[in-house]
């Protein structure tokens, strides 16, 4: 690992003024001289294999951060750990689809270990983006190419994909955020800001290198998630090849509002598959109004992924996406709240 | 703010006399004095100066000076000769690293000691009695022959003792999913949930 200045934050504003102070050149986030650390379950693995190279280390985890319901909805403060929100009573009663995202992901040490800010902008496990042996690769080198296009690509992305770049997106806990339209609020250089979570990460295009809205020196300080009709009626399905501590191959965050067995509107996220979180609009429209069923199941299913582009290991992800999603859909139907 | 000018003096570097005159320039002045004031672990000037860290392990304070690249794993192995923490994967995938931090299990491998500055570390050194007697975990390893080669194992116990406390040892299928960050490569995992389910009852005797 690469020696680094350590600094401990006690104040949000503190942390953004020592990351800011190191973090003047042009360069995006992810690549910046200073770079904050909560749990550092990302970014210490990153470093030690030479992927991140910070400068300087800004310590966030000993933030203040609270679950709290206010007049916008739920607020999960980004300092407030993985285990902690997914055990939260609220957020399992009320908003199922975030406590069991969490849940699901990782081990119970790292959810003890890592932040929520920090767990929506952990990086892609594509191989060729962890292992510095390859030249090629868009994101941690741009304009190297792309060494998983014709790779070992089974687990990267079919959605929202370009020729410069196909990893997928590794979160679970982002695919509910971004389900659930939440909001997430950030303090920078310039102030504090909240945008939708749907604009904060962005598809790889030709510059994969840039993953997120944020500047150098932002620091996200809290999500905030709207209650709705269908907060209550949601879940998370997740699909892996071993049932536990492993990353989906596919998942869905699903959120229904139902009369009776028709569906007035619905919720969808796809994990897994894309390049980033994946709002599944086109599956939404297809099922909203519709009966809740086997058949309307599938075509929304099928309108998912109709958008997708398969490579040379990964083809398999279409069907199982689509099964996935279903089967989510299905189960939202049939919950009791 | 106006952090221009310290930055061109000393582009790609921090020192602590820029950090301060930056700092003493934006709007959030006492908030730096009281986050600085509180930390002992500032920053050096030159990354690879040793910074002080104090930890208190198993009960004892131990003051070190450590490059601040040290994880809590090999702080505990290569300075302060607690060898019982293993090294199995170094990348936060195998588990055999887990100890407890604040009595919450985490990876020490995936912790730097700088950040532990402060918290109460316990590793299966810490566990058994003073006078000797086991934890009712170890014992229960012990009973339900819970490993083979013994390399996970410490990580296992720890991870186990921190299961039952959290109350997610309820069920096998609730061990099985709470202990699926610790790997066993001889797969004494049925022997591990049969030694948890003995050790939960001893633990809540205690």
């Amino acid at each position: 690992m690469r020696p680094f200045l350590y600094e401990r934050a006690d104040q949000p504003e503190a942390a953004v003024i020592a990351a800011r102070i190191q973090g003047q050149q042009q360069a995006p986030p992810t690549a910046a001289a200073a770079q904050f650390i909560a749990g550092g379950t990302t970014i210490l693995d990153l470093m030690k294999l030479d992927v991140m190279q910070p400068q300087t280390l800004v310590n966030v985890g000993k933030l203040p951060g609270t679950i709290e319901m206010s007049d916008q909805g739920l607020r999960l403060g980004a300092s407030v750990k993985m285990a902690e929100a997914a055990e939260n009573e609220i957020v399992k009663r009320d908003f199922p689809v975030i406590a069991q995202a969490l849940q699901l992901a990782a081990s119970q040490q790292i959810r003890n270990m890592a932040s929520l800010g920090g767990n929506v902008l952990q990086r892609t496990r594509c191989p060729y983006f962890r292992d510095v042996s390859y030249s090629a690769c868009n994101k941690r080198n741009p304009g190297s190419g792309c060494s998983a296009l014709d790779g070992h690509n089974r687990n990267l992305a079919i959605l929202g994909t370009s020729d410069k770049c196909i990893a997928s997106y590794p979160g679970d806990f982002a695919q509910a955020l971004i389900a659930l339209d939440a909001q997430v609020e950030t303090l920078g250089p310039n102030g504090g800001r909240s945008l939708a979570f749907a604009d904060l990460h962005k598809e790889p295009g030709d510059t994969p290198n840039i993953e997120t809205q944020l500047q150098p020196g932002e620091l996200i300080s809290a999500f905030v998630v709207p209650t709705g009709a269908w907060t209550r009626r949601s879940l998370y399905l997740k699909i892996r090849d071993r049932e536990s501590y492993e990353f989906a191959l596919a998942s869905a965050a699903i959120a229904l509002d139902m009369d009776g067995q028709t569906v007035r509107g619905s919720r969808i996220a796809l994990g897994g598959v894309a390049t980033r979180p994946w709002r599944a609009r086109e599956a939404e429209e297809t099922i909203n109004g519709q009966t809740l069923n086997d058949e309307t199941a599938r075509g929304a299913a099928e309108a998912a992924f109709r958008g997708a582009k398969v490579y040379s290991h990964n083809a398999f992800k279409v069907e199982l996406g689509r099964r996935t999603l279903a089967r989510a859909l299905l189960d939202a139907g049939r919950m009791e709240i | 703010m106006g952090f221009s000018m310290s930055q061109s003096e000393k582009p790609g570097g921090l020192n602590r006399r820029s950090f301060l005159t930056a700092t003493a320039m934006g709007a959030t002045l006492p908030v730096i004095q009281q986050a600085r004031a509180q930390q002992a672990e500032s920053a050096p000037a030159d990354p690879r100066a040793p910074v002080d860290v104090k930890l208190r392990i198993n009960g004892r304070d131990q003051s070190l000076r450590l490059d601040a690249r040290t994880t809590l794993l090999d702080t505990l192995r290569e300075h302060v000769g607690l060898t019982g923490s293993k090294k199995g994967c170094d990348q936060g995938q195998c588990g055999a690293c887990t100890v407890l931090v604040d009595g919450t299990r985490v990876l020490s491998c995936l912790t730097l000691a700088v950040m532990a500055q402060g918290s109460e570390i316990t590793t299966i050194e810490g566990l058994a009695s003073s006078d000797g007697a086991l934890h009712p975990m170890q014992q229960a390893f012990i009973d339900h022959d819970a490993f083979q080669c013994g390399y996970c194992t410490p990580g296992q116990i720890m991870s186990a003792v921190a299961c039952v406390n959290e109350g997610h040892a309820g069920t096998n299928d609730d061990i099985r999913e709470y202990m699926s960050g610790n790997l066993c490569r001889c797969a004494a995992y049925p022997n591990i949930v049969a030694a948890i389910n003995q050790a939960k009852n001893e633990m809540r005797k205690a």
